[in-house]
Parts: C-alpha cells; structure tokens; sequence
C-alpha cells in the first residue's frame, strides 16, 4: 500500500489525517482514491499539484507508476518567473 | 533519456557543450534588425489605447462610450460588456490552474476598479492621437471607495474589503465573514516546540519588504488580426505564445486552432510577461473593427497596471545548540497577491529553508490582496523574500554562536537525500559545493578598510520541467533547421542549436534554431521557470537521437546490411570501414525513403534545483547613507552549463536585479493610492555606474535526470543577494536592516539613531 | 493640423518625411520611416533605448521632435555597420555575451560609440558613467562594460 502524506493545508481538508494508506499502481486512481476518500479534498486535487513519489517530484503525469512501497507528497506546484 | 549515471555525466567529454560559441541570432539584435513587439507595422492598421481607472478602489457604476464612438477616425470601443463572464473554478491553461473570472476582470474591470491603472474600456482609432482623444471623451461614473496598499493593513478587521466574496481558505473554523485573506497554507515537519525547547540559541526577526517591478526595458506590445470568419492571428512580446494562445480563446471564445499566436522577439520578462493585459483587448477590438489592431504600452501604464512582485511582511524563527546545528525553524509569511488572489507565498514557504537539512520545520503563509495591480511572477517567485528574512536571521545566528556564516550553513547544509519541509527527498544538490567555493574564494578572504563590510548569503530554486515539443528538420544539404517552442528571453536558441549539434556530431553552425509559432510544433510550456535549457534541451535532444535513428536506418539501406550493424559517430553512420557523413545521407533522403525529421513532445520530469552562494563586500558612507556595492562574488551550480557565457549572463542580471531590489527600488504612493514614481528617474533600477563587476564562479553537480546533467539557472541568481547585502551592511555598521529598500535616507536615518543612542 | 515637411539626412542617406508637431524623432524613425532598431523603453528620456546622435551628439530620440532634424545629420544603430562589415563594437558584443534579451544594445552600441569617438581609451569608470544613461535589466552590466573596454583596445590597435 502506498504512504501519502498530507500536511498543512490538505491534512485540514482531510480532517486532520497526515498519513493515509492508499492501494494505486498510479498518480491518477491515487488522486481519484484520495478525492472520493475525502471529498473536501478533491477540488483541490485538481488545482496545482504535483506529486512526489519517493523523493521524485512529477508534475502533470497521470500514468507516473506508484510501487507497492511507495512514499508520495503533494506538493503545490511550481511555476517560476 | 534517464539512463545516464553521475559518474557518466562528470566524465564525459563534450566537443560542443561548455564552448562559447557566436549566438546565431546575435547579428540581428547588434544590427537593430530584430523585431520585437512593438516593431511591427501592418497595412490598415489601428492604433489601440486604454483608459484606466485613476483610482485606487472604485465601484463602476456606469460607462458612456457614446461620445468616444462618435468621434471620426475611431473604429471600435470596448468594456467589460464585450467579454463573457466567466465562473470562479481553476480551470487548466497548460500546465496552469487558472482562475478565469479573475483574468477576465484583471483584464477589463466590472463591477469595481481594483488598482489605480486598472484597464476599464478601450478604444481602436486610425492613430494614436485619436486614439488618446477617444479616451477622454469616455464617461466613467466612479463611486470612490477607501483604499489600501499594505499588506499588514489589509488584513485588519474593518480594512476596504475589495471582494466580498473572498473567504479565506485552508483555515478551520471556517469564516463566517469576508476578508482580504485568500488562504493560508502550511508547510511542517517535526515538531519545532521540541526544536526551539533544545536549543541553546534562538533568533527571532520580523522584516518588511516592498513591492518591486520586474524593470522589463520592452514594454507590453502586440498586434491582432481577427478575420470575418473567426481565424485570428496575435503577434506579442511574451514569455510563452502557447499561453497566451489559452488564456486569449478562453475570455474570448474562440478554439485553440483558430488562434495562431507568433512570439516576438522579447525584450525582457522576468515573469512579467507570462500573463496576459493588451492581447485579449487588441484581438476583441479588431474583432470589432474588421481591422489589425496594434496596442503598445507606455511606461508609465506598466508601472501603473501590470503586476509587480509582492510587498511581504516575514517572521523568522531559528534555533540551534552550540555546535551549530539548527534544531528547529519557523516562518510566518504575509504577501500581497494585488487586487486578485495569487501571490507566491506558497513557493515563498516551500523555498524558505529549502537549503538546509532540518528535522523541526513549521512555515505558515497568508495570500492577501490589497488594491495594487495584481502581482505577476518575478524571477523566483517567493523566494528572495523569504530568503531577504531567513539568511539574515542565519548571519545572526552565526554571530551569536561565534561561527563562522559559510561554516554555520556547512554545518545545516541540505544534501543528496535530504527530506525538504514540502516533501520530496532532494537528488544530488550543490549547496555545500556552492558554500566550499565560497569559502575557498580569494573574495572570502580580502582585507576590508573602516565603513566596508562583507555579506554571505545562500539561495535555493526548485525549477521545473513541463510539456516541450522540438522538431529539426534536415536540408538536402545537410544543414539543419531547429524548431523549438519556448520563446527565448536570454539567449537560449545559442545553447538549444549547440545541444543539436552535440548529439548529431556536427558543427554548431550548421543548425539553425528558430521559434515556431504556435502552428508550428505542439504545446510549449512557457519560458520561465529556468527551464528552457533543461525542457527544451531535452525535447531537442530527443528529436537529435531520432534523427539519427533514421540516419542510420538508411544508412543500412544503402549499404545493405542490418540495422544494428550501424553506429553513429562523430556526425557520421559507420559501418566496419563504410562511413556516410549526415550532408551525404540527407542528400539522398528523398530517393531513400523521404523527408529526415526528428521529433520530440514530451513532459519532462526531473528538473534539479539550483543552489547559490554570494558574496558581497559594501561600503556605508555615514554622512549619505549610501550603500556601494564594492565587490560581488556569485557561484551557483548549472549542473552542466552548456555556453557558460550565457549562464554568467543569468548569475550576473540576477544579482544586479537583487542589488537594485536591496538599496533602491520601491512604489511611492499619494494618499489616494496613485503611484507616484512610475517611471525609471524615480523607480530606480541599478544602472551601469552603480555596480562593479560580477565575478562569476559556475559548479557543476549534474542532474542525473538530463541527458547532459543539466540543471536551470536563470532564477536562483535573484535570491541570495537582498540577505547578502543586508549582511554587509551589518557588518560595516552594527546595524541590521529588516526593512527593504535599504536606500540612503532610511539607512542615514539608522546611523543616526544609533549614533545619538550612544551618546 | 497640416503636417510638417522635413528633409534630412539619416546615416548618411538624404531622407524626407511629413509629421506632425508633437511627433518626436523616435516615432518618426519607428513609425514613420520604418526605423525600429532604436527603440521606446520610457519615451521620458531616462533608458536610452532610443540613444541616436544628432550632428554627432548623443541624444534620446524621445526627447527630440521631429521637425528639430530639419536640416540636420542622424545616425542611428542601423548605420552602424558598413555594408556586411561589422562595427568593432557590435562584435565585441556579440563576443563578449553582452546581449541577452538584445532590446537595450542599439541604445548602448550608439552611446559607446560616441564615447569611443571622444575617448578612445577610456577606464574602466568613464565607461560605466558614460553608459549610466543606458538601463540593461538582463546582464547587469558587467560583459557590457568588457565588450567596451575590448572594442576600445581593438580600435585603438587599427
């Protein structure tokens, strides 16, 4: 199962959890599993951010795969000037 | 792409890449041929003009345009009546999340003017002289409404509310009431009660800063062509074509393909020129004309009415024990977004201690609007903000535990594998390489004469990838026509063409890199974000390899024998003692299968920071207060800098910009919210006599994640530089600045009161 | 309004043109005669984007209008090379990096070729005053300043 941790912002939309279990094998049914977990979360999943799987930041990738073992983090996107 | 090792890349030996070669587009820029967005003159051209709010907060409560339309020679006049409305979702543009609803009214106000500058209506006529009659002859029935400027203020209970349907977000309970806060975000790990309980010293400092043009030299400029059956052509000064091909079809209707955007050549952006202000008013008004419409801003519509960065307001918290280990860190941020939600508070948080290895991080920040222009991203959005805050509160650290600054940051330095506050483990970084250099730097170590002091101060950009698409097109002479998508705002075509040429194994003057339009390739993310080298380097790499895929597919074809038998070497298909050069093969393209062309379109991932050391000496005259800059020292990490003249170019710019955001440049205001400085004889950026020579140090750890170990760099510069400079000046007066500009009447005025408190 | 009928001469070419009064020299060139090397960064006299020289002296076009040129000699950046030869200030540029974004080189390129045509040995310093009416947002100056010093040393040798 992979890690996702939340913190700040989501952790409070998603009622206080910092760590949640979820079954994915990719960034996409990660965020659809989160958004229908914690539907207070969902909108926001959709607006700028990336994903960090196990230290590597992607951003816009769907199909970006999740091991078994997985840490992930959303993590705002970036954008730069 | 991803398969190389660090071992691979600090080994390999480039024939093209690190060279400094002539930039191919150079004659046409020394030669006054270029074209930028203002150089362009079309046949039965209109001029367009906008007429602005002269008020800071105001209620529109009507528009007669009657008078304007009626006035010979004017072709068209628009309002907001002429833009649909739009909902309040984030809806993708690219890779962006975009706020429709508040573009469309940042654009063209409606119910209220936000900032003083802001655009109410428009109007095309024959020249701009009718033009500048229309506008006065258009009546705007304002009811004046209180103002405010600072962000600290605009977060007070009974401050002017400029939305009143601005709930703050990411704070529970939820408020009842609306406010001028737009969010609050938070970025922790640890727990930083048991940090600061550990530590033997504790800093604490609360800094101002203002907000700051990013000082582009080319005003906004384009020119529009709507034809009767919809098909549009834009041509504008802008950081990235395909964005303004998004934001314009969305306010304006129109699909994607109709609108064919070509970017100029652009004269400066900063960050300032990834948004939308003229484009989508220009397209409507020759809409309405039947007319190319050509709009230019003047200087002072820019000071007025495009987004500078934010003013901030930052608290800093750090924690060590003696041996110099911070034990826990924490920030509160409060930016200014502008009339519209959207600071950089968010990368502001993420980036504040991102270049050390801490275990106890809490980092809160607040997006505020206030009526000012809305902000626009400028070079390291957030960054030099929080990093004005933190590296000083380090330098004091490093006093009061009797360390050395460079060690102090040796000691915390984050590394390959160390967990930032946002989240991800970081790859290979340069930040204690950047901090050996500075301490190994004859700079570090240069005697100082009385008044002079020498700052120290580090800084961190994340960078990013995003989607690029490159195309290189093979002549029947073996020359090579380089497309690629990412307009370039200093310099790049020179690296993009010498990237081509490396992996082709010919002559970088034998490939010619042009920007496509937005017919011309697919979806380019724009320019900004130091990505250009890093994305389109890889885009354009991608397609050099399938072009050599091909090359050595008919190379085989001619020779008759397998296709693994062919290698690819030195600009030439070798088999055994057989050799065919790229000219001979493409000669007999059309008889050998057809056109070579090589293509990429890709997301890229893996963009490594960029981590940077400056240092600086100045000199405080205490009877002016004037702070020289005496000498600078800035080294940075490129991961591989492909024309190394370029990337000392990036260094250097973003450093003078940091000196000038230091000592000088600020927004002045009447009482009434009216800018009083907008233009360069009182906004005033560094100029030639101001500062010394750059010395420039570049490090290369590469970024396993690009082809060549390349890492962006255009951003980082800006960073370090206010903390450095404030550091200086500590230590030429025993006096720390938290207030930004450290111009010579607030810097005089501290001498003095520090002298009359002697004595 | 009728407007103004003025015969000039701009790098070296006889040149005629109408404008108004309030014209300056700036839109002429740009807007009238299709001149945009010299570009408006400000139009208030204070970027010396605009940078041409008037009877051989510097001046911001902006702040010139354009019936003043009435019998009088302009050069602008576009005459600067000489035919497909290069000026040496133009290539030191080139050389030297010291154009990123390339809107403020005509406006330098102008202005140190009238220093260099006053001072052909000029420090390190008089360059630096001389050009402190030139803004450069991108390079911060510093390759700018060496491409002078380098052009200087060159024209000098010849």
């Amino acid at each position: 199962m992979a890690r996702v941790v939340l913190s700040g912002t989501l952790k409070q939309l998603a009622g206080g959890a910092s760590e949640i279990e979820v079954e994915a094998r990719d960034v996409r049914q990660l965020l659809r599993e989160l958004g229908s977990r914690y539907p207070e979360l969902a909108p926001h999943l959709e607006s700028g951010y990336a994903i960090a799987i196990d230290g590597e930041i992607f951003q816009d990738a769907w199909f970006a795969p999740i091991g078994p073992d997985s840490e992930v983090h959303l993590v705002p996107a970036i954008r730069g000037g | 792409m991803n398969d190389v090792t660090m071992k691979g890349l600090s080994e390999r030996l480039f024939k093209v890449v690190g060279t400094r070669p002539l930039r191919p587009d150079g004659v046409d820029k020394v030669t006054g041929r270029a074209k930028f967005g203002a150089d362009i003159h079309v046949p039965n051209m209109l001029i367009g003009k906008v007429l602005r709010s002269p008020h800071a907060h105001a209620r529109i409560k009507s528009i007669d345009t009657s008078k304007a339309r009626a006035l010979p020679g004017v072709k068209a006049v628009i309002t907001s009546a002429d833009l649909a409305d739009l909902p309040s979702e984030f809806i993708p543009a690219g890779e962006m999340m975009v706020n429709y609803r508040d573009m469309t009214r940042n654009v063209m106000a409606r119910e209220k003017a936000l900032y003083e500058g802001h655009a109410v209506a428009a109007v095309a006529a024959v020249s701009e002289a009718v033009a500048a009659e229309a506008l006065k002859l258009i009546a705007v029935e304002y009811e004046v409404l209180p103002h405010v400027l600072d962000v600290a203020q605009a977060m007070e209970p009974g401050a002017p509310l400029l939305h009143d349907n601005m709930y703050t977000i990411g704070v529970e309970p939820k408020p009842a009431k609306p406010s001028n806060v737009a969010k609050r975000v938070e970025f922790a790990l640890g727990d930083v009660a048991a940090g600061f309980a550990k530590a033997d010293v504790v800093v604490e400092r609360e800094f101002t800063t203002k907000p700051v043009h990013q000082g582009y030299i080319e005003p906004h400029a384009c020119l529009a062509s709507v034809s009767e059956d919809g098909q549009a052509e834009l041509w504008c000064t802008t950081q990235g074509h395909f964005i303004v091909r998004s934001f314009c079809a969305k306010l304006l209707g129109m699909e994607l393909a109709k609108l064919r955007v070509t970017a100029s050549e652009i004269g400066g952006g900063f960050g300032g020129k990834t948004v939308v202000y003229l484009e989508p008013l220009a397209l409507l008004l020759s809409r309405k004309s039947g007319h190319p419409v050509k709009m230019v801003m003047s200087r002072t519509e820019v000071f007025r009415a495009t987004g500078p960065t934010s003013g901030a307001r930052v608290w800093v918290k750090i924690g060590a024990t003696r041996d110099g280990r911070i034990t826990a860190a924490e920030a509160l941020l409060k930016y200014e977004a502008g009339a519209f939600q959207g600071s950089p508070v968010q990368p502001g948080c993420m980036c504040a201690f991102a270049p050390y290895d801490l275990d106890n991080v809490k980092v809160v920040g607040f997006d505020v609007v206030v009526n000012r222009p809305k902000v626009a991203a400028y070079r390291a959005p957030g960054g030099p903000i929080a990093e004005f805050a933190v590296e000083q509160v380090i330098d004091e650290l490093a006093k009061r535990l009797h360390l050395d600054p460079v060690e102090l940051r040796l000691k915390n330095a984050a590394k390959e594998g160390t967990k930032a506050a946002y989240g991800p483990k970081f790859g290979p970084i340069g930040m204690v390489q950047t901090l050996e250099a500075a301490r190994a730097h004859p700079h570090y170590r240069a005697p100082l004469k009385a008044n002079q002091g020498r700052g120290v101060a580090s800084g961190f950009w994340f960078n990013i990838g995003g989607e690029t698409c490159a195309a290189l097109n093979l002549g029947e002479d073996g020359t090579v026509t380089l497309v690629a998508g990412t307009p370039d705002i200093g310099g790049s075509r020179a690296s993009l063409a010498m990237m081509a040429a490396e992996e082709l194994g010919i002559a970088v003057d034998k490939v010619r890199p042009i920007i496509g339009d937005t017919s011309a390739l697919g979806y380019n993310f724009l320019t900004g974000g130091s990505r250009v080298t890093f994305s389109s380097g890889m885009a354009v790499i991608e397609a050099a390899r399938d072009v050599i895929r091909q090359l050595c597919e008919r190379a085989a074809k001619i020779w008759e024998v397998a296709p693994d038998e062919v290698i690819w070497e030195d600009g030439h298909a070798r088999s055994g003692k057989l050799a065919l050069s790229l000219a001979e093969i493409a000669e007999t393209a059309g008889k050998t299968g057809g056109p070579i062309v090589g293509n990429a379109a890709i997301n890229a991932q893996g963009a490594g920071p960029s981590l940077a050391t400056h240092i600086v000496d100045v000199e405080v005259d205490p009877e002016t207060g004037k702070v020289t800059i005496l000498r600078y020292t800035a080294i940075q990490d490129a991961g591989k800098a492909v024309h190394p003249s370029y990337v000392e170019g990036q260094m250097q710019g973003g450093a003078v910009q940091g000196i000038g955001w230091a000592l000088n440049e600020e927004y002045i205001y009447d009482k009434d919210g009216r800018l009083e400085n907008p233009g360069f004889l009182d906004y005033r950026i560094p100029v030639c006599s101001d500062v010394p020579m750059i010395d420039t140090v570049i490090v290369e750890v590469p970024n396993p994640r690009h082809p060549y170990g390349v890492r962006g760099v255009g951003e980082t510069p800006i960073v370090p530089p206010m903390a450095a400079i404030a550091n200086a000046v500590e230590n030429a007066t025993g006096i720390r600045f938290t207030a930004l500009p450290m111009s010579p009447p607030r810097v005089l005025e501290a001498i003095d009161a520090a002298r009359a408190s002697k004595i | 309004m009728p407007k103004h009928h003025v015969t000039t001469t701009i790098n070296s070419d006889p040149v005629e043109f109408l404008c108004s009064s309030e014209q300056t020299l700036l839109d002429v060139l740009r807007d009238v005669l299709g001149l945009t090397g010299s570009k408006e960064g400000c139009a208030s006299g204070d970027c010396g984007a605009c940078s041409v020289m008037l009877d051989g002296r510097l001046v911001c076009a902006c702040l010139v209008l354009g019936v003043e040129v009435e019998g009088r000699k302009v050069e602008t950046i576009e005459g600067m090379a000489q035919g497909d030869r290069l000026h040496p200030l133009q290539q030191k540029f080139l050389e030297h990096a010291a154009l990123q974004c390339g809107v403020c080189t005509p406006g330098f390129l102008v202005a140190a070729k009238a220093l260099l045509e006053r001072k052909p040995d000029p420090t390190e310093t008089e360059v630096r005053y001389w050009l402190a009416g030139n803004l450069c947002r991108c390079t911060g100056y510093d390759k700018i300043v060496r491409a002078v010093l380098d052009a200087a040393s060159e024209m000098r040798r010849n």
